[in-house]
């Protein structure tokens, strides 16, 4: 019993964490449909915010949850400034910069820090359930993914914001007629996709090896989830994060974590094949 | 202008023919006395091994320097060629060829993971070019041309199996990552389990980007080891040692590694994450012996930012050391003649103490010693002198098959 609770709450663990890292670019991917693949070095920013500035001394919460986001959120209005905006509508193009881009921040990383850095253990510690332990991080990451969640779906269906957003996406000659500014909302929302890649990255960076090209661990997963999940940004998300934090978990328990791998690749290939248009485009139509 | 047949071949023939001696009459004059002996370099100085290479780009370095300021070899001036391999496979064939056909290097020191020392190792067969591979490893490399100057398991996975099986118990559970070292070090592991009389309940293999170890840490516990054996490389699987301690593991079931500890991840982890992990190698910073203390004092004062000092900065080294002094020996830089000298039970007193040359394998027979990581840094707990690579030995016999070129796997 007390073991079937603790493969749940691993598959909870791989469900969450999927998603937190997969928001940020479903976000930018989904909304702004701008494939960046300088994903994975947004989060490793975040990560790297969160380890330097906990380590100079502040407050390994406020680290995770204050500094990371608008850290890698400025970074990443930088980049909408100076790169991103001239890219809109040009797919392949942007594929290009963004993975130059991402070189050139792991470069800049790897030049100003090296290859080492000292990590922040992880808060919270340990529970147990019978004669099995886990840690309290887990249920955190599970609570963060719940109100992740919440608050964009908040944020999205009834604020002003939220609709001018929508609208824009949607149509953004017509939302400029009716005086939207489109180029400001793109360029916001870049800057909040990016700040919540970058919460991910800190919230990840106290259970992960820090290094330079720790994102790359991370892109090809979080892409394959946020085309697997579809258009809606929210429900189609949340859906292959957890079918495929599900499988993988699963997998990796009853037979090896090699086979996890491969299972979440072929559940990949197998949704792509059946619902080319993800989950989302045949079960949560219309939907956020 | 018309070509006959006949002055078209006689065209071509006097162009194959300059062609082909061309690099006769260069090399002839590219060997005068006053010319440098080109030592070739093939290092990691980017990418996700950089932590290694950098150090190990640092120690030969070092070593030519102090030849070079001890006058030399054979009254030549030494010169390092280096490429930095970027953690890239293509890269290591593209620069093996460079070094061999376009700067003729006299020697190469270079290669980290087993899978670019086997993508360069028969370009140098093949150019003829003498090949030092200054890395521990999972052992079996049997070729004439090729040095192997690191440990294998018989030199250390054997010393810290039966000593981490003495503290915890017999039964284990070996974890390790997926590519040829990390499934040949596992088979080492449970070989040396059994002969010591343990059991081993699982061995899990991680691919090198896997990052939540939620699931095996639950597999774990459920199977009760008395003791975790770890193969596990590279910045994603340090993630292990943190999920492990922060589910509250830490100190339940103790950690024995070959791995941990040969880069960074000491340092990269917080002391209640690394405390008591026990690891083995040929070399660590922490030895006190006067010439560890001395080489170790020159890398920080050149690099002050240097990566730990590790196992394999300090075989570069001594491989390098080794090489000149079978330079010496021959009174040549003739690749046969440096060969057969080195053959010879050369032997050199290195940071790890003495190390000399196993004719049969090409191997080193060197020290190795045991240590406990402690607030951060290694506490040596025990050395062993003179561990022959037995390993390799049991299957490589460079004496009866001086043609022998092939790694062999070794049968457990």
């Amino acid at each position: 019993m007390a073991l079937y609770l603790i493969v749940a709450l691993d598959v909870l663990n791989g469900i969450s964490l999927l998603f937190l890292l997969c928001l940020g670019l479903a976000i930018i991917f989904g909304m702004m449909k701008i494939i960046n693949l300088a994903h994975g070095e947004f989060i490793m920013l975040g990560a790297y915010a969160t380890v330097i500035s906990a380590n100079a001394g502040v407050n390994i919460w406020i680290a995770m949850l204050v500094v990371a986001p608008l850290f890698v959120g400025l970074v990443g209005l930088i980049i909408e400034r100076c790169l991103i905006r001239f890219l809109y509508g040009r797919l392949v193009d942007s594929m290009l910069a963004t993975w130059g881009l991402s070189l050139l921040i792991i470069g800049i990383v790897t030049t100003i820090y090296g290859n080492t850095q000292q990590g922040v253990p992880t808060p919270l510690g340990g529970f147990s359930i019978g004669s099995y332990q886990s840690s309290y991080y887990t249920l955190f990451l599970a609570g963060m993914a719940i109100a992740m969640m919440a608050l964009v779906y908040g944020v999205m269906r009834y604020t002003r914001l939220g609709l001018i957003a929508r609208a824009t996406m949607q149509n953004p000659a017509m939302a400029a007629t009716l005086g939207v500014n489109p180029t400001r909302v793109y360029m916001s929302t870049f800057a909040v996709g990016a700040a919540v890649t970058g919460l991910a990255g800190g919230l990840v960076a106290p259970v992960s090896g820090i290094t330079p090209g720790m994102g790359g661990a991370y892109v090809a997963k979080a892409f394959m989830t946020v085309v697997g999940g579809g258009a809606a940004m929210l429900s189609g998300t949340m859906s292959a994060a957890s079918l495929f934090g599900a499988v993988n978990q699963v997998g990796a328990y009853f037979t090896t974590p090699v086979y996890g791998e491969v299972l979440v690749f072929t559940a990949a290939i197998v949704l792509i094949r059946l619902l080319p248009q993800g989950i989302s485009g045949r079960f949560f139509k219309g939907n956020l | 202008m018309s070509f006959s047949r006949r002055r078209f071949l006689r065209h071509s023939a006097l162009a194959t023919t300059t062609l082909i001696a061309a690099p006769a009459v260069f090399r002839s004059g590219a060997f005068g006395a006053e010319n440098p002996i080109v030592v070739g370099s093939l290092h990691d100085q980017s990418g996700p091994i950089a932590a290694s290479g950098t150090p190990m780009v640092y120690a030969l370095q070092l070593a030519v320097d102090e030849i070079n300021a001890g006058g030399g070899l054979l009254g030549r001036p030494l010169k390092v060629i280096h490429y930095d391999t970027q953690s890239n496979i293509q890269m290591y064939s593209q620069f093996a060829q460079q070094l061999a056909v376009k700067d003729k290097v006299d020697v190469v020191h270079g290669g980290i993971t087993s899978a670019s020392r086997e993508a360069v190792r028969p370009t140098f067969d093949r150019f003829k070019v003498l090949y030092f591979y200054n890395v521990l490893y999972e052992g079996g490399v049997c070729d004439r041309n090729t040095f192997c100057t690191g440990t294998t398991p018989a030199q250390t996975v054997e010393k810290l199996v039966p000593s981490a099986m003495k503290k915890a118990g017999k039964k284990a559970y070996i974890i390790a990552a997926d590519y040829n070292y990390g499934q040949i070090t596992a088979k080492w592991m449970t070989k040396y389990v059994k002969d010591n009389g343990g059991e081993v309940l699982s061995t899990d293999f991680f691919p090198l980007d896997v990052t939540n170890f939620g699931t095996t840490i639950s597999k774990i516990q459920a199977a009760k080891p008395d003791l975790i054996l770890s193969a596990l490389v590279g910045g994603n699987h340090t993630a292990f040692y943190r999920q492990w301690t922060s589910a509250g593991m830490k100190g339940k079931i103790p950690i024995a590694s070959t791995t941990f500890g040969l880069v960074n991840e000491p340092t990269t982890l917080d002391a209640a994450e690394s405390d008591s992990i026990l690891g083995a190698y040929g070399y660590f910073e922490e030895l006190t012996t006067p010439a560890s203390k001395s080489f170790v004092e020159k890398i920080k004062k050149a690099h002050p930012d240097s990566p730990y000092v590790s196992e394999l900065a300090a075989c570069t080294y001594e491989g390098a050391m080794l090489w000149a002094e079978g330079v010496k020996k021959a009174a040549s830089i003739d690749r046969m003649k440096v060969i057969e000298a080195l053959e010879s039970g050369i032997a050199f007193d290195g940071p790890s103490g003495k190390v000399s040359l196993d004719k049969p394998t090409h191997h080193t027979t060197r020290n190795a010693f045991l240590a406990e990581v402690k607030d951060r840094k290694w506490s040596v707990l025990e050395s062993y002198s003179d561990v022959k690579p037995a390993d390799t030995a049991s299957v490589c016999d460079l004496v009866k098959n001086p043609t022998d070129t092939k790694q062999y796997i070794i049968n457990l």
